[in-house]
C-alpha cells in the first residue's frame, strides 16, 4: 500500500470541501507568456478573441417595411453576450441576402393576389471585419396589413468561428428549419384567423352598403343615380372584390398543408391539422370552404367593424410583432427550440464534433452502452431507437416524429428529397452540366476552355475581391438545382461526396479576404423540388394553373423586386465600391449580363429550368436590388463549385492550409452521411421536447463536472482508491458510511461515474439512507451512502452491515478507513492514478468513459465470443470451457488478477441485458464472491 | 464454546459470526452458492416451501396467502388469496396418473379453520365442482374450500394410494379427492377413557394431532401429544358402505410431546403445531426394517418397527445427562428445553440426521449410535435441516461410485439465528482430539474438550465422522423457517424477515445466461461462427 507520508499532504480534513488543487507557481524563466487574450477569458484556440461578442448567440431580424432591416431580438437574450456587436449593422447584412423571391401579389393572369408559400432559404454569410459569421435563415410570415402580406424575417446563428458554421450547416438547417416551421405554422393559423375576420368585417361592411345603396335607392326613384350612389356603388363593388380576394386568400393559405406540409414541422398541434385536413380534402375536394370554415369558425365570436373605403396608408400604423403574428404558443415553442439551438451548438467547433461522433458511435454501440453512460443519454438515446425503426422504410425522408402520425402517403412522396442526399446528387449531375457551362462562359470571356484555368480565373477574381475592400461575395450555392421531380427516388442514392466538403473549400478561398461580407453559401434546398420553385416563382400556388409567359412573369417580376429599395440604398450607402465594381468582382456577372440570355436557354435541361430561365429578366434590369444578382450568382457559382468536385482539394486550391483537414473532413462527412438518417433521427428525438428536457442538458454537464473533480479529489485523498472502485466496478455494493450527509453524498456522486448500470434506467445508486439495510438493498444498489447515526437505529445500521459484509465494501469517512477485498490488478490504476496530471474534473470525466469504455469493449468481446462459452465438442468437461475462458481473459485481454472479475462481472450485466425481453423488468441477481476482506487505512 | 449454555439468554439473533465453534470466514471456496434473489411476495413469515415439480415451488405463511414461484427465474408466477388467517399446513395433491390433466392440487390448512385447495397453474385447469365452491376472481384460478372443521387443522397428510386425503386437528378426517368427507373420527378427546388420562395434561392443545404419516397395511400414524395413536383406514367393500377410521394402538413411549414424526417416502408429511409436533418419519428402504421414527420434545428419538409397532431403537441421550454430570447440570438442561429438542430430521439409507437445539447430530441406523455431531451448529435452534441428495444417484451410469462418494454427503442446516449453514459429513482420517458424540460428551462446565476423550475410546471399532462447515449463507435478517432444495436451481429459503431467498450457483447460472445469450444471437439470425 500506499505509504503514509505520501498520503499526508491529502489527508487534510478541509482541503476536501476546497476546489482543485493549487499549483505553486512556475518559476518566472519557465512562464509561458501569456495568451494577449487571456484577460478576455479566452482559449488561445478560441477564434472568438477578435470577435466583438463573446459567445455564439441567435440572432432575429426583420425586414421592417417601416424602418427596414432591424434586430428583434437575440438568443440568449443578454447584451453580455454579443457586447458591442452592431446588430444593427449586421441585421442589415444579413437582410440583404434575402434570396427568397417573396412575393405576393396579382400575378399575371390571375384576378387575385396570390399567396406564395415561400420555401426558407439558407445562407452562410461572412463578415470578417466583424469577426462574425452567420448561418443566416430567412423566413416569410404573413401579415395582412403588411405590404403585399409578407412580413420577412431571418434567424441568424451568428459565430466567431467561421468552420463551425460550414461544418456544422446541415445540423443548423435541420435546426432552424424546425424553429422556421413553427413559427410558419403559427403564422398561418393567425394569418388564416386574421382573413375571416377581414371577410367577416368585410361581409358587415358589404350589408351596411347594400343597405345604404337600398335606402338611397328609395330616397331618390328618378331612375337616375346620383354621384354619391355611384360612390356607393363603386365601393361596393370593392368591397365585394375584396371579399373574393381575401377568400381566395383564405383558401389559399388553408390549402396550404395538404400540398406543402412535409411532416417536417414540430408542431404537433399541426400534425393533428394536417391529420385532419387530408380526410376533409378527400371528401369534400372543391368546396372545402364549408369544411373549413366550421374548422376555423369555432372560435369566440367576433364583432364585425365597418371597413372604411380608403384603407390608411401603412406608415403611421403600427405592425405587429412577431409574437402577434404568430401564435402565443407557437411563438413561446419557437424560442424554446431556438435556445435550445443555441445550446446544442454552444462551445467549441471540435467539441461539437467530437461530441456528434461520440453521440453516433454510442448509438452504434446498443449492446454495451448502457453500462456507462449517462441516464439522460441513455434516454435520448432509447427515443432514438424507438423512431429509428419506423423511419428505416424509406430512408430518404426526413426524420421526423410527426411522420409517423402523419397518414398521407403524398406528403411522404414530397419529403421523399431529402436535403443532403439530394443535394449530393445534385452535385453529381452539376458536374457534367457545370463543366459545359464553363466551358460556354469561358468561351466567351477568355477563351479558354480548360476548366483548370477558369478555377486561376476565379481565384485571380477573388483576390482582385480583396483589394476592392468591401464587397459582398457569393462563393458558393446548391440553390441551382430543382432537378427532382416529385416521383424521383434519386434522393436515396447513397452520397459519394458531402456538400459539406464544398462549402468548406469555398470558404477557404475566402479566408484571405478582408472587410467583407461574404455569402459563403446558400443552401435553400426547397428549390430542389419543382414545386416549391414554382411557388417561389412569382406564380399562382395552384399548380394546376397554367404558366404565364415570360414576359408576363418579367413585368410583375419588376412589379415585386423594385419595392425594397430602400434596403438597397441602405445596402448602397455601406458599401464603398460602386455597384459595378462589385458586380465586376462576382463571377457570375459574366454569365449573368449579356450571355444570360443566350447560355441559359443552351442549358435548358429541364431540371435547371427554374433557375437559368429567370436571369434573363433580370438581367434587363440588373440593377434592380441585389438578391437578383446575388441569386444568378448563386446559380452560376454553384455550379462552379460542382465542377470542381471532380479535382482533388489541393488543385482546386492550392492557397489553402487546410488540406489535410479537410481530408479528415471528409471522412467525418461520410461517416455522418452514412449515417445521416440516424443522426438527424438523434436531432429530432433530442429536440422532441425542448422545453422540458433541455434544462437537463447543461446541469448534467455540470454535474458530470463536479462527478469527475470530487472523484479526483477522492483519488488523491485516499491511497485506498483503488480497490473501492474494484469493488463498485466489480458489482460488490460500496457503502460510504459518513455522520455528514453532504460529504456522504457528494462523495456517492463522485463515486457513482465508477458504477456500471443495469439497464437504461438510473444507476443503482442510492446517495443516502439512514435506515437499517436489508439484503434486497444489496441486490437493488450497488453504491449507497448510509448514515452513521448514534441513535439505537443507528447501531442497527452498523450491525446490519456488519452481518452482510460478504456482500459490502464499507469505505468509512469519519475514520477514513475501507473494507473491502484486496485488489491487485492494472485497470483501475489506469483509471484512477493517483499522480494523474487531470485537472480539471470534465477532462477527468472524460478519461474515466475512455477507460471505461475500453472496458466494455473487452466484456463484449468476452461476452459474445462464441468458443469460449459454448462447447466445441459435443461434450466436452465443463472445465475445458473454464480454462479457455481463463486464457483468453488473461492472454487476449491482457487482464490479471481482480480484473477478470471486473470484466466477468460486465459481461454478466451484458448477458442479462442482451437477453432480457423488457429492459429493466427483472433485476439481476446478487453476485458475490466468498473472498476474505481487509481493512485500509489511511 | 459454552459460553451460551452457561451464561444463560439466547444469544441475538445474527450474530453467526459471534459463534465461537463453528464459524467460517468469508473464504469458502467450497460453498457453490454465489449468487442470490430476493424474493418479496409475503408480508408476513413465511413458514412453508413445497416443491411442486422440477422448477416451481409454493410458499405459504402467516399472511395467509400461497405464491407459487419459478425456481428458475425467481419469477412469481401466481399468487393464491383465500385463507384469512395464517396458514398451518400446505400440501400437494399428486394428480392421479390414469388423469392425463397434469394439474396439481396445493392443500392448504389455516387458522381460519378451512381449508382450500387450488389448482395448481398447469394451463389446462379442470373445474372442480363441489359443495360452496369458492371463485378466486384474483388469479382466475377455481379454489376450492371447505370449512367445516370444528378446530384449526394441523396437519394433512394425503395417501395415494387410496386416493384420500387427510387432515388432522382435534379429529381425524378423511376426504377423497372431491372434497366429499369420507370419514370422520370422533372427537379425540372422547377416544376411549384412557384419554381421559391424557386430557388432564397441562395443554388441552394436546388433543390435536400434531403429526400424521402413513404406514403400511392402508395405517396412519398420529401424533397426539406424548402419544402415538395408529389408526386404520377402512376402504368401503361390499359388506360396509363407507369408511371407517379404527383406532388400532396407542404406544405411550415417548416421555415428552411429540415433535417429530417423518415418513421416509420421499415426501415430507409435515406440519403442524409450533410448540409439540413435528415430525414422524416412517423409514422404509431396502437395507432396513421397517420402521418409523419418532422424536419429541425432550431430545428423544425412537425408531419404530412399522409392522408390529415396537421400539426398534431408543436414542434418547442426546441431551441425556452422562453419569458423569451432576444433576445441577440436568436442571440447567431441563430449564432450556428448546435447547434438547427435536426440531427436525432427515435420513437416508445410513442415517437419520436429527437437529437436536442448537445442534446437529447423526445417529447411525445400523451401529444404533450417534456417530457425529455438531453440537453448536447454529446459534440458536436448529429448524430444519436436509440432506442434499448425493452427486451420484442411482440409476445414473455412475452409481457404483456412489459408494466411494458416500463421502461427500452434504446437510444443510437453517436456523432461528437466520443463518442457513451447510455441513459435510466427512471420515475423520484418525482420531483426533475432536468431539466424538454419543450425547455423553456434553455441556459441563468442563469446558476443555479433552473431557470427553475417554469416552470416545470405547468406540475402538466404530468409523468416525465428523460434521465440516463448508459454508453458510448469510440474507436473511430474522429466523430461517424452511429451505428446499433444487437439484437444478439451487437452494430456497424462508424466512420470518417474509423474504425468500432464492441460492443458486454462479457459475453454472453464468454458463445458462451465456448459453442463452447465444441462443438468442442465433434467434435474431446474429451468430456468425467463424470459420
Amino acid at each position: 500500500m500506499i505509504s503514509a507520508p505520501d498520503v499526508v499532504a491529502f489527508t487534510k480534513e478541509d482541503e476536501y470541501e476546497e476546489e482543485p488543487y493549487n499549483e505553486p507557481a512556475l518559476p518566472e524563466e519557465y512562464s509561458v507568456p501569456l495568451f494577449p487574450f487571456a484577460s478576455q477569458g479566452a482559449n488561445p484556440w478560441s477564434k472568438l478573441s477578435g470577435a466583438k461578442f463573446s459567445r455564439d448567440f441567435i440572432l432575429i431580424s426583420e425586414f421592417s417595411e417601416q424602418v427596414g432591416p432591424q434586430p428583434l431580438l437575440t438568443i440568449p437574450n443578454d447584451t453580455k453576450v454579443f457586447g458591442t456587436f452592431d446588430l444593427n449593422y449586421f441585421s442589415l447584412r444579413i437582410m440583404s441576402v434575402d434570396y427568397q423571391a417573396s412575393f405576393v401579389g396579382h400575378p399575371p393572369g390571375s384576378a387575385y393576389p396570390k399567396l406564395n408559400f415561400v420555401e426558407d432559404s439558407k445562407v452562410v454569410l461572412g463578415d470578417s471585419k466583424e469577426g462574425a459569421f452567420a448561418y443566416v435563415h430567412h423566413l416569410t410570415l404573413y401579415d395582412l396589413e403588411a405590404r403585399g402580406f409578407v412580413r420577412p424575417f431571418c434567424m441568424a446563428y451568428i459565430s466567431a468561428d467561421q468552420h463551425k458554421i460550414m461544418q456544422q450547416f446541415q445540423e443548423l438547417s435541420a435546426e432552424f428549419s424546425k424553429a422556421s416551421e413553427c413559427l410558419k405554422t403559427g403564422n398561418r393559423k393567425a394569418f388564416a384567423g386574421e382573413l375571416e375576420k377581414k371577410l367577416k368585417d368585410l361581409d358587415y361592411t358589404r350589408t351596411v352598403l347594400h343597405m345604404e345603396t337600398e335606402i338611397q335607392k328609395k330616397a331618390n326613384d328618378k331612375g337616375f343615380y346620383s354621384s354619391q350612389a355611384i360612390e356607393k356603388a363603386n365601393e361596393l363593388a370593392s368591397v365585394e372584390k375584396s371579399i373574393i380576394e381575401h377568400q381566395d386568400l383564405l383558401k389559399q393559405i388553408r390549402s396550404y398543408p395538404r400540398r406543402k406540409s412535409k411532416g417536417s414541422d414540430l408542431c404537433s398541434r399541426e400534425t393533428e391539422y394536417t391529420q385532419d385536413r387530408p380526410s376533409q380534402a378527400a371528401t369534400t375536394s372543391d368546396p372545402e370552404e364549408s369544411a373549413d370554415t366550421d374548422r376555423y369558425t369555432c372560435r369566440p365570436a367576433y364583432t364585425p367593424k365597418l371597413i372604411k373605403a380608403k384603407s390608411t396608408k401603412c406608415f403611421d400604423k403600427k405592425l405587429k410583432t412577431l409574437e402577434e403574428l404568430c401564435d402565443t404558443d407557437y411563438f413561446t415553442q419557437t424560442l424554446a427550440q431556438l435556445s435550445h439551438i443555441e445550446r446544442m451548438f454552444r462551445g467549441d467547433l471540435c467539441y461539437l464534433l467530437t461530441s456528434q461522433i461520440d453521440r453516433a458511435l454510442l448509438k452504434q454501440q446498443h449492446v454495451t452502452n448502457f453500462l456507462f453512460e449517462d441516464f439522460a443519454e441513455a434516454d435520448d438515446r432509447a427515443v432514438v431507437r424507438q423512431e429509428s425503426a419506423p423511419a428505416e422504410p424509406s430512408q430518404d425522408r426526413p426524420p421526423s416524429r410527426s411522420l409517423e402520425k402523419c397518414p398521407i402517403p403524398q406528403v411522404l412522396i414530397s419529403m421523399g428529397s431529402y436535403r443532403s442526399s439530394v443535394e449530393s446528387v445534385l452535385i453529381k449531375m452539376e458536374q457534367e452540366l457545370g463543366d459545359e457551362e464553363y466551358k460556354e462562359v469561358e468561351g466567351t470571356e477568355s477563351g479558354s476552355f480548360d476548366p483548370q484555368d477558369n478555377l486561376d480565373c476565379l481565384d485571380m477574381d477573388m483576390k482582385g475581391s480583396i483589394s476592392s475592400g468591401e464587397s459582398i461575395e457569393v462563393l458558393g450555392t446548391e440553390k441551382a438545382t430543382s432537378v427532382l421531380s416529385k416521383s424521383d427516388s434519386l434522393g436515396s442514392l447513397t452520397v459519394p461526396l458531402s456538400p459539406q466538403v464544398v462549402r468548406s473549400k469555398a470558404v477557404s478561398h475566402r479566408t484571405i479576404s478582408e472587410d467583407s461580407i461574404e455569402v459563403l453559401s446558400t443552401c435553400p434546398s426547397e428549390a430542389l423540388i419543382p414545386d416549391d420553385f414554382k411557388a417561389s416563382y412569382p406564380s399562382a400556388i395552384n399548380e394546376e394553373e397554367s404558366y404565364a409567359d415570360d414576359g408576363k412573369g418579367a413585368i410583375h417580376f419588376q412589379v415585386g423586386t423594385s419595392p425594397p429599395e430602400p434596403g438597397e440604398a441602405e445596402e448602397g450607402s455601406v458599401e464603398n465600391t460602386p455597384l459595378q465594381t462589385d458586380a465586376s468582382c462576382c463571377i457570375g456577372k459574366e454569365t449573368g449580363g449579356p450571355q444570360g440570355p443566350l447560355s441559359s436557354p443552351a442549358l435548358t435541361l429541364s431540371d435547371e429550368e427554374g433557375v437559368v430561365s429567370t436571369p434573363p429578366q433580370r438581367s434587363r434590369q440588373k440593377d434592380q436590388g441585389f438578391h437578383v444578382d446575388f441569386a444568378m450568382e448563386n446559380s452560376n457559382l454553384s455550379s462552379r463549385d460542382h465542377s470542381s468536385e471532380g479535382f482533388p482539394a489541393y488543385e482546386l486550391d492550392p492557397s489553402h492550409l487546410l488540406a489535410s483537414q479537410d481530408d479528415s473532413k471528409t471522412s467525418l462527412d461520410d461517416y455522418s452521411d452514412s449515417t445521416s438518417c440516424v443522426s438527424s433521427v438523434a436531432s429530432t428525438s433530442s429536440d422532441r421536447m425542448p422545453s422540458s428536457a433541455h434544462p437537463t442538458g447543461p446541469s448534467s454537464e455540470r454535474h458530470k463536472k463536479r462527478a469527475g473533480q470530487n472523484a479526483l479529489k477522492f483519488i488523491r485523498q485516499y491511497p485506498f482508491a483503488h480497490p473501492a472502485i474494484y469493488s463498485l466496478l466489480s458489482g460488490r455494493t460500496l457503502v460510504v458510511l459518513g455522520e455528514e450527509e453532504a460529504m456522504v453524498r457528494k462523495l456517492v456522486t463522485a463515486l457513482s461515474i465508477f458504477v456500471p448500470n443495469y439497464g437504461c434506467c438510473a444507476k443503482p445508486v442510492k446517495h443516502w439512507v439512514s435506515s437499517p439495510l436489508h439484503i434486497s438493498d444489496f441486490q437493488k444498489w450497488k453504491l449507497i451512502g448510509l448514515q452513521r447515526a448514534v441513535s439505537p437505529a443507528g447501531t442497527g445500521a452498523l450491525h446490519a452491515l456488519s452481518r452482510y459484509s460478504r456482500y459490502t465494501s464499507v469505505l468509512d469517512l469519519d475514520r477514513k478507513t475501507l473494507r473491502c477485498p484486496l485488489y491487485r490488478g492494472t485497470l483501475v490504476p489506469r483509471l484512477a492514478d493517483r499522480r494523474t496530471h487531470i485537472r480539471r474534473g470534465s477532462t477527468y470525466y472524460m478519461h474515466v468513459q475512455s477507460v471505461l469504455a475500453q472496458l466494455c469493449a473487452k466484456a463484449f468481446l468476452y461476452t459474445f465470443c462464441h468458443h469460449l462459452h459454448l462447447p466445441t465438442r459435443g461434450r466436452e468437461a465443463e472445465a475445458a470451457a473454464a480454462s479457455r475462458q481463463a486464457s483468453f481473459l488473461q492472454l487476449s485481454l491482457g487482464l490479471v488478477n481482480e480484473d477478470v472479475k471486473v470484466v466477468q462481472y460486465l459481461a454478466e450485466l451484458l448477458r442479462l441485458h442482451y437477453t432480457q425481453e423488457h429492459p429493466g423488468a427483472i433485476q439481476p441477481t446478487l453476485r458475490f464472491d466468498y473472498v476474505p476482506s481487509f481493512l485500509y487505512k489511511i | 464454546m459454552l459460553r451460551w449454555l452457561i451464561g444463560g439468554g439466547r444469544e441475538p439473533q445474527g450474530l453467526a459470526e459471534k459463534s465461537p465453534l463453528q464459524t467460517i470466514g468469508e473464504e469458502q471456496t467450497q460453498n457453490p452458492y454465489t449468487e442470490l434473489l430476493v424474493l418479496k411476495a409475503h408480508h408476513d413469515i413465511v413458514r412453508f416451501l413445497v416443491q411442486l415439480d422440477d422448477y416451481r415451488f409454493a410458499s405459504a405463511g402467516d399472511d395467509g396467502i400461497v405464491v407459487v414461484w419459478n425456481a428458475q427465474t425467481g419469477e412469481k408466477l401466481l399468487e393464491l388469496n383465500g385463507h384469512t388467517q395464517k396458514i398451518t399446513a400446505i400440501i400437494t395433491l399428486p394428480s392421479l396418473e390414469a388423469c392425463e390433466e397434469k394439474n396439481q392440487l396445493i392443500l392448504t390448512a389455516s387458522a381460519d379453520r378451512t381449508v382450500i385447495i387450488s389448482l395448481n397453474p398447469e394451463p389446462s385447469e379442470i373445474a372442480m365442482v363441489t359443495k360452496g365452491p369458492v371463485w378466486d376472481c384474483d388469479t382466475g384460478r377455481q379454489v376450492q374450500k371447505v370449512s367445516c372443521f370444528q378446530s384449526t387443522v394441523k396437519c394433512l397428510a394425503v395417501l395415494r394410494r387410496l386416493d384420500v386425503w387427510l387432515s388432522g386437528g382435534n379429529d381425524l378426517c378423511m376426504w377423497n379427492r372431491k372434497l366429499d368427507l369420507l370419514c370422520k373420527t370422533s372427537h379425540l378427546s372422547d377416544t376411549g377413557k384412557k384419554s381421559s388420562l391424557w386430557l388432564s395434561v397441562r395443554f388441552y392443545s394436546m388433543n390435536w394431532i400434531s403429526a400424521l404419516i402413513e404406514i403400511p397395511k392402508n395405517c396412519v400414524v398420529a401424533a397426539v401429544g406424548k402419544e402415538l395413536i395408529i389408526f386404520r383406514l377402512v376402504a368401503p367393500t361390499e359388506g360396509s358402505l363407507g369408511w371407517d377410521i379404527l383406532e388400532v394402538k396407542r404406544l405411550l413411549d415417548h416421555q415428552d410431546n411429540i415433535l417429530s414424526l417423518v415418513n421416509v417416502n420421499g415426501k415430507l408429511i409435515v406440519y403442524l403445531f409450533i410448540y409439540y409436533v413435528k415430525f414422524c418419519t416412517y423409514i422404509h428402504d431396502l437395507c432396513l426394517d421397517l420402521s418409523f421414527v419418532t422424536g419429541s420434545h425432550v431430545g428423544e428419538l425412537i425408531i419404530w418397527d412399522i409392522l408390529d409397532w415396537t421400539v426398534q431403537a431408543c436414542e434418547h441421550n442426546f441431551w441425556d445427562p452422562s453419569p458423569q454430570l451432576d444433576t445441577q447440570q440436568e436442571i440447567k438442561l431441563c430449564q432450556k428445553p428448546n435447547d434438547v429438542s427435536i426440531h427436525h430430521f432427515t435420513w437416508d439409507e445410513e442415517n437419520i440426521f436429527v437437529a437436536v437445539g442448537r445442534g446437529l447430530y447423526v445417529y447411525n441406523l445400523q451401529m444404533k449410535r450417534v456417530i457425529a455431531c455438531q453440537k453448536t451448529a447454529h446459534d440458536s435452534s436448529v429448524l430444519h435441516v436436509a440432506k442434499l441428495p448425493n452427486r451420484y444417484d442411482i440409476g445414473s451410469p455412475w452409481c457404483f461410485l456412489s459408494l466411494i462418494c458416500s463421502s461427500d454427503r452434504q446437510l444443510i442446516s437453517c436456523s432461528e439465528d437466520g443463518s442457513v449453514r451447510i455441513w459435510e459429513l466427512r471420515e475423520k482420517q484418525q482420531l483426533a482430539a475432536e468431539p466424538v458424540p454419543t450425547g455423553v460428551y456434553l455441556c459441563s462446565e468442563r469446558v476443555n474438550k479433552q473431557a470427553s476423550h475417554p469416552v470416545k475410546k470405547q468406540q475402538e471399532n466404530a468409523i468416525l465422522f465428523s460434521l465440516e462447515l463448508i459454508g453458510d449463507l448469510i440474507g436473511h435478517s430474522s429466523s430461517v423457517e424452511m429451505f428446499l432444495y433444487f437439484e437444478d436451481h439451487g437452494l430456497v429459503t424462508c424466512s420470518a424477515d417474509h423474504l425468500i431467498i432464492l441460492w443458486k450457483n454462479g457459475e453454472r447460472e453464468s454458463g445458462l445466461r451465456s448459453l442463452k445469450l447465444f441462443q438468442k444471437l442465433e434467434e435474431n439470425g446474429d451468430l456468425y461462427l467463424a470459420v
